[in-house]
């Protein structure tokens, strides 16, 4: 319950949050919503001696949209994305997924960016952005790049960013045809035994392009290119749902813990994809 | 031990200016520093939902914020929601309808359901469920809880139309 001693910032600048991330290297955090950081500080599993809080950062909880793309800023969250109706019209499952994280007081302060920085893989975006094929930008000491969600996560808490850089938005190309998230879980508010990200198209009743991720079923989300395209060509019947789930069954590596050994997992998984699939298509 | 800032809080509509280690979390500056002792500590990873306080229109957990993070910001707490001689609508309606039993709970729940009112003035009981999902409860089974945020929406409706 109490953390370890830290100092404390609140810079309304990001060349200063950067200024100081160099300074101090891995002794330097940043802190958005601080729903899993402080909840980790106060297990003393993350002492944090300097503490960089972004709340006062300019633009950063900013929401565009335009041209089918969508930018959301790190900052935004959960709750201000249930309730944005720009975002609600341009990709429902961001609202569909959002719902399903945490606890209203949880989504008042927990943050997108937050979410997906944090390379927990029982987050529930990172899978999310994944399937949406998002783009996360980084800010750091030479500039800003890129780095798609499919390329970011490498392992647990492990990511493509570097200790001197901060992820500041999510880009998200407008997602076309039926959407589902589909998460399997013990009671609110807990991370998904198993969730799936469905967003598949539906022409002349044949699915032309399906995207599907995969939640806390390994050490980082699972994109699961071989499920998506074992539903393109088939009018999603019961071979072509078979076959996506065999095909996510063979990306995974689930472990065991309290939600379940490994094969209920795994039976879990296929169960969740098949309902996401499911409800996807009938919105398709 | 790091250094300590100077931090203004305005608490129920008061002000309050100290100094405190950053570390702080923000339920102790309310329990502990300002004798604010209704929010109350049910665990320590963010679930229960006893610490909830109001933050700026937001219902938060005050043991997963530091004071600094709450620097400049206005707090109300149930202490601030009504008083034993002019109780809120629904501080009458958990008494009312037994929303409570060892009141543990009960400063988080129902600062929390005056904000999930305020967002939503005629939910459901499946709204209010899911809106009071954050707040843990051993004693109730809920139900009696559901009532109580039901009977207080309708009175704070009737009040307002009557107002109109």
């Amino acid at each position: 319950m109490i953390p370890a001693a830290f100092d404390y910032y609140r810079p309304t600048k990001m060349d200063d949050v950067i200024a100081l991330l160099k300074e101090h290297g891995d002794d330097a955090r940043v802190m958005a919503g601080g729903h899993s950081l402080i909840p980790m500080m106060k297990l003393r599993m993350a002492e944090i001696p300097h503490l960089i809080d972004l709340q006062a950062i300019d633009g950063l909880n900013e929401i565009f949209i335009e041209d089918g793309q969508m930018t959301i800023g790190a900052m935004v969250t959960q709750h201000d994305l249930i309730n944005h109706a720009g975002l609600e019209a341009a990709a429902p499952i961001l609202r569909e997924a959002a719902l399903q994280i945490a606890d209203p007081q949880v989504r008042y302060m927990g943050t997108v960016g937050g979410n997906v920085a944090n390379g927990d893989p029982g987050n529930d975006m990172p899978g999310l952005m994944q399937c949406l094929d998002a783009t996360f930008l980084l800010v750091g000491p030479d500039g800003e790049r890129s780095v798609a969600a499919r390329d970011f996560y490498e392992a647990a808490y492990m990511t493509a960013r570097e200790d001197e850089e901060v992820l500041t938005s999510v880009s998200i190309p407008a997602p076309q045809g039926g959407y589902a998230y589909e998460k399997q879980k013990r009671k609110i508010g807990d991370y998904a035994t198993a969730a799936a990200a469905v967003q598949i198209i539906k022409e002349d009743g044949k699915c032309t392009a399906a995207s599907i991720a995969m939640t806390n079923l390994s050490d980082t989300p699972i994109y699961s290119v071989d499920a998506g395209a074992a539903l393109v060509g088939t009018a999603v019947d019961a071979a072509a749902l078979n076959a996506a789930k065999a095909a996510m069954l063979g990306d995974i590596d689930p472990t065991e813990d309290n939600r379940g050994p490994v094969a209920f997992k795994k039976h879990v998984a296929g169960v969740i994809l098949a309902r996401a699939i499911e409800r996807a298509w009938s919105r398709a | 031990m790091s250094k300590k800032m100077h931090i203004k809080l305005n608490v129920n509509g008061k002000d309050e200016e100290f100094l405190a280690e950053p570390r702080e979390l923000l339920i102790y500056t309310l329990r502990e520093r300002l004798n604010i002792t209704g929010p109350h500590i049910g665990c320590e990873t963010s679930h229960c939902g006893a610490c909830t306080v109001t933050i700026d229109g937001k219902s938060v957990k005050s043991c997963t914020m530091f004071a600094a993070q709450a620097d400049g910001k206005e707090i109300t707490t149930i202490e601030g929601i009504g008083t034993p001689d002019s109780l809120h609508p629904l501080q009458e309606a958990f008494k009312e309808h037994h929303g409570l039993q060892c009141g543990y709970c009960t400063p988080g729940m129902i600062t929390r359901a005056t904000k999930l009112l305020e967002e939503n003035p005629n939910p459901s009981e499946e709204d209010i469920r899911f809106g009071m999902a954050g707040n843990l409860c051993r004693c109730t089974g809920y139900q009696n809880i559901v009532k109580s945020i039901l009977a207080a929406a309708a009175e704070m409706n009737a009040a307002k139309e009557a107002a109109e």
